[in-house]
């Protein structure tokens, strides 16, 4: 996130949510949200093909198709610029590409946009208004704008339309990606990404690549590595032999996953280290049991970049360990097997980690973002968001104030595209897949907590009375769901939720995960696969 | 501008807009309350708060009244302390004397009061309540009716922090009655199961239904956290005892969260001490030495895990590759290890570091993550690490 759940929270004059079931994936800021309209008057406008929780609190629901975003953000802009609503000097001073945009989105009138989206020409025009009079605004999304073969172009879509708003660098402002996981924020500023180092230094760059070399002692590769979505490919064609896999659950979070079943029953060495025995671990062929969050010290980062403590409350079961110490292990097992050659006296070459504020001492030196993040001034209880370039620093709630980290903001503007796979006559229904509040992704931890478990203990398809009156359905009764790719059973939830045409499924559970029919299609850039739309079918069972 | 008053003969400013309540605490001046929380609006409704002001010709209550510009308040005056004595009587007159089984015994704002202002129990009091205990399924939210002392922070917390609008009084007088929705249940009344409600309540009227019998304040240890479910990163209190987690509370100054927090959160934690967590290192029959390993099981140090992993809940076997060869076998850590090591140095040996791809952990810490970062390009030579960021 650019800004600050509480600078949004307090101080937006419009809330902008596209993409994001705020109420049931990120519950704390909805009620932060619905708090911001109903005690202090922010305008809310929610962008969702499915009328979310968060939409029956908005003074106006957009119901677009799914897939349809670029064509809704191009037409909101599109009457921002037609009205002359747009934030000029901030334009001038700021960017760079305004006239590409405003090409681009010329076409994109509100009959153009409304016949795309499905959404009512005079709903596009009220949104625009309410943008455009509530200043500073704030825009946020989640998973419900990326995992779209358009991805990239859709986030660059929000952040042109904040930039002509002048919503960038100010409080209440911003464009803010919820992230989902607790630390996926933190596990991608760590370097837990195959392009970069921690705090997003390029692997590709050959200063960034020497200096981790001097650090680290080893010569480093400087080719980018694979995405999960291609090591999976890789697996199964036999160029990766040997998969790590920590406390992740490819088995049900990956789409296609007929596809990666039989990726993983090819590989030849798999090692799966968790805390239970997951869908991948069936696969494994050494499974390492490791100490969940109450056993471990340590830090998260939060979606808008704040770093806090994680403290161990309780012993672990049985022999299971922190993963630090075993890769800990791991590592000097592997350096005395001299699997490379070490030079022992860089600074940083060495492992025989005692604990983790050891390892930050080395985040420290090595991450320029996280330098002045020491563990004395964490375990202090520092509130520290990162970038915090040195020990003095108060650390930064909001980016880009007075300037963008690139210098100028670009517009980078793009043209409405269909997903890759839509409704047709042997799959006349679109899928499109999220999560509920009393589970979490793959369900490893809510199916074994008791009570989320039994408040909602099976999965469920939305589908809307008309589609199930065609297929025969009634409410509860099972149905198979099928696509190109595999099929499911669940159980119909009939709800007007969902418009005609449009069913909707969790991954929550194992066997009926929905990911056994998205389409692995990616975006080509981020590598993101389009998990928010596929073609479906429906059939009841028996 | 500062106004300036005083309060029990000490001087004071404050703030434009405080109250008497926020001046006096504001400078160490308690003053006793039951239906004011700092989080909600106030509503004077228990007039646990009096205070006597020096030409008021009634006592004021100290949560709703402004400080104004010269005001002398008296906290302790003989008609205030009475009135408070009276409060908790009348409050006690309809209220269960079951602090010794009581869930909040300890944590108990009403108890504390009673305890300071040194009332007795009413041994010949009229008529009380007997509502149903317990009347509501969800399995989240245990209600006692009985302890109800009618303060309606849980229906503040509901409306203005929650924004759920779940609560309500019903009826009036002695028949008042808190109730979800149109007296519904909970979850029928619109109820997210957020635990908001329970955690504004002063008394044991509202109670985590989970943790109820498992250890009160006094008999647990609080380790200050962060949620390890989704991104919002709220912080809040491990309750722990005899090692084990038995409850999650609100840290009234987690930095993002407040007293906030979700279902997830406040009673998702069940699962780390769940039967099927893996407690031993597992490996395939094929990696290790046959003869090792036939020692080592009828010895008893290691063992087949095959029955082990059915019950941790994997299905080993349903995907058509068991044979003797698949079993897994639950060995020592040093063995684990071993095997990992050297087959990850035999495969760099032969195929370099474009053999190997490494999924890190976006529930793990920065550390681990670091470590996974380095492990994966110091030495396995490959820049091959995602994580689920994209998923
Ligand atoms: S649990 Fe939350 S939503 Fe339910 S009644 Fe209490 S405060 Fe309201
Ligand atoms: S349930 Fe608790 S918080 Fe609600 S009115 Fe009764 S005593 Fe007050
Ligand atoms: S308590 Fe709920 S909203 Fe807060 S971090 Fe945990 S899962 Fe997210
Ligand atoms: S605390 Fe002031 S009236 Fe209840």
């Amino acid at each position: 996130m650019t800004n600050s759940i509480r600078d949004i929270a307090e101080q937006s004059q419009c809330i902008f949510i596209i993409g994001s079931n705020t109420t049931e994936q990120h519950p704390v800021i909805g009620t932060k949200i619905r708090r911001a309209k109903r005690q202090r008057g922010a305008k809310l406008i929610v962008a969702d093909p499915r009328r979310i929780d968060i939409a029956d609190y908005a003074d106006l629901h957009l119901q677009h198709k799914p897939g349809t975003d670029l064509a809704l953000l191009n037409g909101l802009m599109h009457i921002i610029l037609r009205q002359g609503w747009e934030d000029a000097d901030f334009i001038a001073e700021r960017t760079e590409g305004i006239e590409e945009l405003r090409t681009l989105v010329a076409k994109y009138t509100p009959e153009v946009a409304s016949a795309i989206t499905g959404v009512p020409a005079a709903d596009l025009e009220q949104a625009a208004r309410m943008l455009a009079e509530n200043r500073p605004g704030s825009l946020l999304y989640a998973m419900g704008i990326t995992q779209h073969t358009v991805g990239v172009p859709n986030v660059m879509a929000c952040a042109n339309l904040q930039m002509l708003l002048g919503n960038m660098g100010v409080a209440g402002g911003g464009v803010n990606p919820l992230r989902g996981q607790n630390n996926v924020q933190g596990a991608c500023d760590m370097g837990g990404l195959p392009n970069v180092y921690s705090g997003y230094q390029r692997v590709t760059d050959p200063a960034i690549q020497a200096k981790f070399e001097a650090a680290w002692g080893v010569g480093l590769s400087p080719r980018a590595g694979l995405t999960v979505t291609e090591m999976v490919h890789a697996a199964e064609t036999g160029q990766v032999r040997c998969l790590y896999i920590i406390g992740e659950n490819p088995m049900t979070s990956d789409p296609d996953l007929n596809h990666v079943r039989e990726a993983l029953q090819k590989t030849e060495f798999i090692v799966v280290q968790e805390i239970f025995f997951s869908e991948t671990a069936q696969f494994a062929d050494v499974v390492l049991p490791a100490a969940s969050f109450v056993e471990t010290e340590g830090t998260f980062t939060n979606t808008e970049r704040r770093i806090q403590r994680v403290r161990k409350a309780v012993a672990s079961p049985g022999e299971a360990k922190p993963d630090l110490w075993i890769i800990d292990e791991l590592a000097k097992r592997l350096i005395d097997l001299k699997v490379v050659e070490i030079d022992p006296d860089a600074p940083w070459a060495d492992w025989n980690y005692a604990g983790p504020s050891d390892v930050m001492e080395e985040i420290n030196a090595l991450t320029p973002i996280y330098a002045g993040a020491t563990w004395q001034r964490l375990e202090a209880g520092a509130q520290l968001q990162w970038p915090v370039p040195d020990e003095w620093h108060p650390g930064t709630p909001i980016l880009h104030v007075g300037k963008f980290s690139r210098g100028k903001g670009r517009f980078v503007a793009s043209d409405h595209v269909s997903p890759a796979e839509l409704p047709d006559a042997e799959y006349p229904l679109m899928l499109t897949t999220g999560r509920v509040l009393y589970h979490w992704h793959g369900g490893e931890m809510t199916h074994r907590a008791r009570n989320l478990a039994a408040m909602y203990p099976d999965a469920l398809v939305e589908i809307h009375p008309k589609d199930a009156a065609k297929a025969h359905i009634g409410p509860g009764e099972l149905l198979k769901v099928s696509s190109r790719r595999g099929e499911i059973l669940a159980k119909a939830e009939i709800t007007d939720r969902v418009e005609p045409g449009l069913i909707f499924t969790t991954f929550h559970f194992a066997e009926s995960a929905a990911n056994f029919l998205t389409n692995p299609a990616l975006d080509p850039e981020a590598k993101i696969p389009e998990f928010k739309v596929c073609a479906v079918k429906v059939e009841k069972v028996g | 501008m500062p106004i300036h008053l005083t309060i029990d003969d000490v001087p004071i400013t404050a703030p434009a807009g405080a109250t008497i309540l926020e001046a006096a605490r504001a400078n160490g001046i308690p003053i006793p309350t039951l239906c004011h929380h700092p989080d909600l609006k106030n509503v004077g409704a228990c007039r646990m708060c009096v205070v006597s002001v020096k030409g008021a010709r009634a006592l004021q209550t100290a949560c709703t009244t402004p400080a104004g510009e010269g005001m002398v308040v008296n906290t302790m005056s003989a008609e205030a302390v009475e009135t408070r004595k009276f409060v908790l009587e009348m409050l006690l007159t309809d209220h269960p004397n079951d602090c010794m089984t009581c869930e909040v015994n300890g944590d108990c704002e009403l108890q504390d009061l009673v305890y300071d202002y040194g009332v007795r129990w009413p041994e010949h009091a009229g008529k009380r309540h007997e509502w149903e205990i317990d009347p509501d399924p969800n399995p989240f939210i245990f209600i006692d009716r009985n302890k109800c002392i009618l303060c309606s922070r849980c229906i503040r917390a509901c409306q203005e922090r929650q924004n759920r609008d779940v609560w309500s009084f019903a009826f009036r007088g002695f028949e008042t009655k808190l109730v979800a929705g149109a007296d519904q249940l909970l979850l029928d009344a619109g109820c997210e199961s957020c635990g908001q409600c329970v955690a504004y309540c002063p008394v044991g009227a509202l109670v985590d239904k989970m943790s109820m019998g498992k250890g009160r304040v006094s008999q647990v240890q609080k380790v200050r956290t962060t949620c390890a479910y989704c991104g919002v990163g709220c912080n809040f209190d491990l309750n722990v005892r005899d090692g084990k987690v038995i409850r999650v509370t609100s840290a009234e100054d987690a930095p993002v969260n407040g007293m906030a927090l979700c279902v997830k959160g406040r009673y998702g934690y069940d699962y780390v001490h769940h039967r099927q967590r893996l407690t031993q290192p597992l490996v395939r029959a094929k990696w290790l030495d046959a003869e090792t390993q036939a020692a080592r099981l009828a010895s008893g140090e290691w063992r087949l895990a095959d029955q082990a992993t059915k019950r941790l809940g994997g299905r080993v076997g349903s995907n058509g590759h068991q044979s003797p060869n698949d079993s897994f076998i639950a060995v020592d850590w040093d063995t684990a290890l071993d095997v990992v090591a050297g087959k990850f140095a035999q495969e760099k040996a032969a195929h370099g570091g474009d053999a190997f791809a490494v999924l890190a952990s976006a529930k793990c810490t920065n550390e681990e993550n670091f470590l996974f970062a380095k492990f994966t390009r110091q030495l396995l030579a490959t820049n091959s690490i995602d994580h689920c960021a994209r998923l």
